[in-house]
């Protein structure tokens, strides 16, 4: 229904000048305006550089439409830079477009950052009404809506208390409690979930998907959080370069927006030019990693990985272990495979030693590994030797009634149960 | 099919008219007004001994600074009016104009971490102000009031007339001379730092040419020309007048008030329009 719709996004751009902005002081500027009145040279242009760039834009979005019906809640997702934080600031009017219109119906609140305008002298019950005033609320709603605030955010003890004296943890509680309550019909949310205790995040996000649900708000959420963003959207809307490249179903936008941002799954993994950490013995060093026996890196089923580990040795180690650490989607450590002491290597020799590796027990999707080439000392200390990230990227694909790549399940597929009795 | 032009609440475009200030939204958030004066006077006096008392403190010792200074050691004439009531008098005129000029000044730069975050008309902020001072200027012309007492009783010239009508008028002109000039100055400080450094010092020197330490007569005694020179300040008048309506010192004047009036509703036009201009962007320049 076309009547639906609360938020109409229309080819709206922004756009920033790079670099400083004029020359910073009016001294400068009226210099700059008398050397272009005369024909001269500027003389705040950087020397060596060009021309100054008048030209030199940078479109922060660039033509990014879409529309957002009543009670639908929206996560917005991608990578730095890639305009969602732009997207909220037009939305929530803080800055104006360079080109397009947006239409709103309704009341729309912003908590781009809880605690804005809290006054640390003030006490948690004067804040309340100055954040709700802010927001755009008047007194009667928040006289209103003043006994639920306090009761969720868990601070009536101290509300009557200036918030400098309380803990950070207070002070984001009472923040997120104020706008959580608010009168609005559209909210927008910046990564304030991540905040508080895990309890009370946990409550936030109840609070927040109970708002969708029962009140009907529409929520436009950002967050770089993918759990919330599964846990609270009902539609995905992906960002790159201030242009929208997806919009649709959270898990499709979850995955696209994931392989944009990372390596892809290849057979072949180089660490000749890899980052290394800095926190590394360096007494053997990976080369690299080759996937043996596939086309490409996607294993089904019960399929094992095979593959074959080049290193160098610098010094000589006695025991050398391997252990491969699966990361998920959200750069979580989700399963780890260890070969003790497979070896002994002495130093200036390279190695080719090939491994197997058994991923069955992991639900569907993408895995990023971090391959350790560590060492076990005298008194039975692990010290790693070498470590690139990701050396490995791979799929698997699990074939069963569950479908595992919702992630609704998790990342371990356990062995079937057996009914025994 | 109903046309969706109509029902949408806000419509957010690139480019704005050059008068677009809404006056019934500021309406609308009359209670953030409201929350932000009582934001201002509950922190400004939290944690401090003497709390609002502070208000009383401060006129009541510039004025006696004042008195000591330029009455005692300068021995500048006061048109026969006590000293102490001509400088409090002056005194209170020029800092209600001062304060709603400078606090507008820094309006963008000091709110720009609320104003990065939330959408609320902007006006509203050098609003605040201007109220926030009205408050305080209440105190000093009671305080002043109680002065006139104590001085009447002691039989010393006062002598409060019928032009005392035009006082909500002269308060008027100061908060809206304040809210125009401090308006563009902060407009401008979001992109020439240069300014906010300026206003403290050249409220200073402002004040120095404004009849507020001394009267109008004296400098006409010095030249005829000076004096007119100095009545074309536009807030020279409004100091004038204020002190002949309250104290009978010196003379009303209306010629010079008409023009200052004219200088008031100049810059507080071009102020609101460069502030609508500004506001809508400030945040990438700031």
């Amino acid at each position: 229904m076309a009547n639906d719709v609360v938020i109409e996004i229309d080819n709206v751009k922004k756009q920033y000048r790079l670099g400083t902005i004029g020359g910073g002081t009016l001294k400068g500027d009226l210099q700059s305006w008398w050397a272009r009145v005369r024909h001269k040279e500027d003389p705040n242009t950087k020397v060596g550089s060009k021309v100054y760039a008048k030209n030199e834009k940078f479109m922060a979005l660039n033509g990014v439409s879409f529309s957002v019906r009543k009670g639908e809640t929206i996560g917005l997702i991608g990578g730095n830079g890639a305009g969602k934080s732009t997207l909220l600031k037009l939305l929530s009017r803080v800055t104006a477009p360079t080109e397009g219109e947006i239409r709103i119906k309704g009341r729309i609140s912003s908590m781009l950052e809880v605690g804005t305008g809290f006054h640390p002298e003030l006490t948690g019950r004067e804040n309340t009404y100055l954040n709700g005033a802010i927001l755009g609320m008047n007194r009667r709603e928040v006289d209103a809506k003043i006994e639920d605030i306090i009761e969720f955010s868990e601070c009536r003890q101290f509300i009557d208390t200036p918030v400098k004296r309380y803990s950070s943890g207070m002070f984001v509680k009472l923040a997120f409690s104020v706008a959580a309550h608010l009168n609005c019909d559209i909210m927008l949310m910046d990564e304030v979930l991540a905040v508080g205790d895990m309890a009370f995040q946990k409550k936030c996000i109840d609070k927040m998907v109970s708002v969708a649900r029962d009140e009907g708000k529409t929520i436009i959420y950002v967050s770089h959080n993918m759990q919330t963003i599964r846990q609270l959207c009902s539609r995905c809307i992906v960002l790159r370069k201030g242009e929208v490249i997806f919009n649709g179903d959270v898990e499709e936008g979850i995955g696209i927006y994931l392989r944009n941002d990372e390596v892809t799954a290849k057979l072949f993994n180089d660490f000749t030019d890899c980052h290394k950490f800095n926190f590394l013995t360096d007494k053997v060093m990976m080369d690299s990693i080759e996937v043996l026996e596939k086309e490409i890196c996607r294993f089904i089923d019960d399929e094992r990985i095979r593959f074959r580990l080049k290193f160098r040795c610098l010094e000589n180690v006695e025991k050398l272990s391997f252990r491969m650490m699966i990361h998920n989607n959200d750069q979580v450590v989700t399963a780890t495979s260890v070969c003790y002491n497979f070896m002994s290597c002495k130093k200036g020799e390279s190695y080719e030693k090939i491994f197997e590796l058994d991923v069955t027990p992991l639900a569907s999707g993408v895995y990023k590994v971090l391959p350790v080439l560590f060492e076990i000392n005298e008194i039975g200390g692990v010290i790693d030797a070498d470590a690139v990230y990701p050396g490995l990227v791979f799929e698997h694909e699990k074939t069963t009634v569950l479908d595992w790549r919702s992630k609704l399940y998790g990342d371990t597929a356990l062995d079937d149960m057996i009914c025994i009795e | 099919m109903k046309n969706n032009k109509d029902e949408w609440t806000i419509v957010i475009k690139p480019k704005s008219g050059w008068f677009d200030i809404s006056l019934k939204e500021i309406w609308k958030y009359k209670d953030l007004i409201f929350m932000f004066l009582k934001r201002n006077f509950n922190s400004s006096y939290k944690q401090t001994v003497l709390g609002p008392i502070w208000f009383l403190i401060t006129p009541l010792m510039s004025t006696t600074m004042f008195t000591l200074i330029f009455g005692k050691i300068a021995n500048i004439s006061t048109d026969g009016v006590p000293q102490f009531l001509f400088y409090m008098c002056g005194n209170a005129a020029w800092g209600y104009f001062s304060t709603c000029l400078t606090s507008t000044a820094s309006t963008f730069t000091g709110n720009a971490y609320l104003f990065g975050k939330v959408y609320f008309p902007r006006l509203v902020s050098p609003i605040t102000s201007v109220i926030y001072g009205l408050l305080s200027f209440m105190i000093q012309m009671l305080l002043l009031a109680v002065s006139m007492i104590i001085f009447a009783a002691r039989g010393e010239a006062v002598y409060p007339n019928i032009h005392m009508i035009l006082l909500p008028l002269l308060v008027l002109q100061m908060a809206l001379l304040g809210l125009g000039v401090g308006i563009i100055i902060s407009s401008l400080t979001t992109k020439y730092r240069d300014l906010s450094i300026l206003v403290g010092f050249g409220m200073q020197l402002w004040m120095y040419a404004t009849p507020v330490v001394y009267p109008v007569s004296q400098a006409a005694a010095i030249n005829p020309e000076l004096a007119k020179l100095v009545m074309l300040n536009p807030v020279a008048p409004i100091v004038n007048n204020f002190r002949y309506a309250i104290l009978g010192c010196g003379s009303m004047d209306y010629k010079y008030w008409a023009i200052s009036w004219l200088v008031t509703f100049v810059f507080l036009f071009f102020g609101i329009l460069i502030f609508s201009r500004v506001e809508k962007t400030f945040m990438d320049t700031v």
